[in-house]
């Protein structure tokens, strides 16, 4: 599965353990929250960058005061048709200031790309014969965005505003 | 009306130029149909028993002349020269082929109409009293605040994969003839003490094979935070919703599974985080949209008393007409003038390419070129001249869209039905058709006075039976067709569910089924009662006996 972060293809530095019975004893990690809330202690002891994954029934907010023990949050898009996860993004983005990696996983497409990017992911495990070119696309389908959400575009209101 | 400026304008160019790409890659395989299904409904495409069928947006129900030609236009390059209004005020094209679909959609947007969410799981055409604007009886134009909540839904990026779809309705008149107790959100406009204009919100009204009246989740709200309370409850929806079953996924069954007491401190904590955040409303822009919506240059006119008193003297015909289908204007001389898409035997809705080029021109002459749309299916010529009123009904009469029905038992409403539709299971147009032409004399349907018939060809309900004064409703019953009444129902208001009236009809049996309710209905009302008045002080028993005799009332 191709790494899609910051616009670029990169490297997984992380293992995603979150569905392993054990999770390996050294690199950066991600897991699931039950594993978090089961393995705490261990976990926050082994001095490797942590992810945290979440189902698409799994809101951030039970674990909002962790958040800053997480390099970096997974939210799961079991079927491209579940939409929670955008809102999730929102959360952990414009309420809990997550600012490390947020990155969709699971039925990852390119015509959801566009809602991803406005909504606060930064990176994406995308299904695709050509992950960058399908990025790109996605980037380049709108330049007119109604909705402020934290990504900081200007919406169109504020543009008519001249900006404000 | 609102006219779009160069972020609207870009922004459906942009998107139309997306579909064509969607579709490109669906034809050469990259997406699979379960992929595209979504992206295409998205875009108004949906795939019928016979063809795709486009449906397309009139939001809040105001059209200009020049959109009216080019759904003409459409209806008669890419479709079988006629469209069909319904009660989203949308109009549907039955017939239309997906290659050319992006091309559908340029058309369109070169006239600033789109197809944009007029389906999918996200938030559908804002919906409004076809009056907006123009009532008497109206507390301010509903569509500057639809318009503000358009532009916010559309590719709305946390919003566009909902459990569900989700319909949003305004009224600005304490009457409401936009059913916004019917919708996921109504918005009902107030006053208060101040003179200032807010919003009483409903949530999780809805048809559907569940239906439900919506409940006042708050009961006032400053216009400027109209987006940010929208956005809170459409948040602990999209999170909340059901979305392991597609019969349990609308919110008004979250928002009466936890009731709507839990419901409103879900949304109101949301709120709480948000409302004065960006989605703030600011003044300027609502004045912005409001000046889009200014009134046209009316003349000074006096009412025309004497003159229309005299042409209706004269003529029977008009006198039935006026009567019937002109609604009073708050501007003196003028007058709303409803066109019917029910004349009898017609499926209703339905309208030929060049009737849409017609009403397009009357509309130029004699209205200031707008058109309105109602959720009841007809059209609405909302400024029209009362001294033209009898020259634009001899127009209307040749065009066979005078039909003086308004409001009155054939004055139907009803789905496309088996005939086109894929949910369906059974054909609705051939009853109202049939219940049409049973009621044609003019003076018993008169006589018989206010009367909603709402016909479903499923339990979807798109022709909202629920709310009809009758409800009639097709069911497939081992492989038959079978017609349930309800009775009862209302949109406005005073909303109501309807009541079942009894085992379902054959279809030969509805008119004569509909003929001995209105009978009794006749027999039994007190003084200038509705029906549904009368329904609602007599109950159901005096109806269920004479439809279905003795045994079915004993028993």
């Amino acid at each position: 599965m191709a790494l899609i972060k910051d616009g670029k293809l990169a490297t997984d530095a992380f293992v995603d353990a979150s569905a392993a019975t054990e999770i390996p004893a050294a690199g950066p990690v991600i897991v699931s929250v039950e594993q978090w809330q089961a393995q705490r202690a261990a976990l926050l002891t082994r001095g490797t960058p942590l992810g945290l994954r979440l189902r698409s029934d799994q809101s951030p907010e039970p674990i909002a005061a962790d958040l800053p023990h997480f390099a970096l949050v997974a939210l799961e898009f079991p079927k491209f048709r579940d939409g929670r996860a955008y809102s999730y993004a929102r959360l952990l983005r414009e309420r809990y200031q997550f600012n490390g990696e947020l990155r969709a996983v699971g039925e990852v497409l390119l015509e959801q790309l566009f809602f991803m990017l406005r909504t606060g992911f930064d990176a994406f495990e995308l299904q695709s014969a050509d992950p960058l070119r399908d990025y790109r696309t996605a980037l380049g389908d709108f330049s007119v965005w109604y909705q402020p959400t934290g990504d900081g575009r200007p919406t169109a209101m504020q543009l008519r505003r001249g900006g404000r | 009306m609102y006219r779009y400026d160069e972020f609207d304008a870009r922004f459906v160019n942009e998107r139309v130029a997306q579909f064509r790409r969607q579709v490109k890659r669906r034809l050469a395989g990259e997406l699979t149909e379960d992929q595209f299904r979504p992206l295409r409904l998205m875009n108004g495409l949906y795939l019928q028993l016979h063809a795709y069928m486009l449906r397309v947006n009139v939001p809040y129900g105001t059209l200009s002349s020049k959109q009216m030609r080019k759904f003409a236009h459409i209806a008669r390059t890419y479709d079988r020269n006629f469209g069909h209004f319904t009660t989203r005020q949308n109009i549907q094209y039955n017939w239309i082929k997906l290659e050319e679909t992006p091309d559908i959609l340029q058309h369109l947007a070169d006239v600033e109409v789109t197809a944009i969410q007029s389906s999918g799981n996200c938030v559908r055409n804002i919906t409004a009293d076809q009056y907006a604007g123009r009532a008497k009886d109206e507390l301010a134009d509903p569509r500057v605040y639809c318009e503000v909540l358009r532009q916010y839904s559309f590719l709305h990026p946390e919003f566009s994969y909902l459990p569900r779809k989700f319909k949003i309705a305004v009224t600005g008149s304490p009457n409401d003839r936009a059913a916004v107790a019917v919708h996921d959100i109504g918005l009902r406009m107030h006053k208060n003490q101040q003179g200032e204009i807010g919003f009483e919100v409903l949530v999780g009204g809805g048809l559907g094979r569940t239906p439900y009246i919506g409940q006042t989740i708050r009961k006032w709200l400053a216009p400027e935070h109209l987006l940010s309370y929208v956005e809170a409850i459409l948040r602990v929806y999209n999170m909340l919703g059901r979305r392991d079953n597609i019969h349990k996924a609308r919110i008004k069954i979250i928002v009466n599974q936890m009731g709507i007491d839990k419901y409103r401190e879900l949304v109101d904590k949301e709120w709480e985080a948000t409302k004065d955040g960006a989605l703030k409303v600011p003044e300027e822009e609502i004045r912005r949209i409001n000046a889009y919506f200014a009134p046209p240059q009316y003349e000074r006119l006096g009412d025309a008393t004497d003159l229309l008193q005299r042409q209706r003297a004269a003529d029977r015909a008009f006198d039935r007409w006026a009567r019937g289908n002109v609604v009073e204007h708050k501007v003196p001389g003028y007058a709303i003038v409803n066109v019917s898409l029910k004349a009898p035997g017609k499926a209703p809705g339905d309208i030929t390419a060049d009737k849409m080029d017609a009403v397009a021109d009357l509309a130029d002459r004699y209205s200031f070129g707008e058109i309105r749309v109602s959720h009841r299916q007809n059209l609405v010529l909302v400024d029209v001249k009362q001294a033209d009123l009898h020259a634009l009904w001899r127009e209307l009469t040749a065009l066979e869209l005078a039909t003086p029905n308004l409001g009155l038992l054939s004055d139907i409403i009803c789905c496309p039905g088996l005939d086109f539709c894929s949910l369906a299971n059974a054909r609705s147009i051939p009853i109202a058709q049939d219940i049409s032409q049973a009621f044609t004399d003019l003076d018993e349907l008169q006589k018989i006075g206010q009367f909603t018939i709402n016909i479903s060809g499923c339990m979807n309900a798109c022709g909202h039976h629920h709310v009809g004064h009758i409800g009639i409703l097709g069911v497939d019953k081992r492989g038959e067709e079978f017609f349930q009444l309800t009775l009862g129902g209302s949109s406005d208001q005073h909303a109501s569910l309807g009541d079942r009236l009894g085992p379902g009809l054959p279809q030969a049996d509805v008119p004569a089924a509909i003929r001995k309710i209105v009978d009794t209905y006749l027999v039994i009302r007190q003084h200038n009662e509705r029906f549904l008045d009368t329904y609602r002080r007599v109950g159901i028993e005096p109806f269920k006996g004479a439809v279905y005799g003795s045994e079915t009332q004993a028993a």
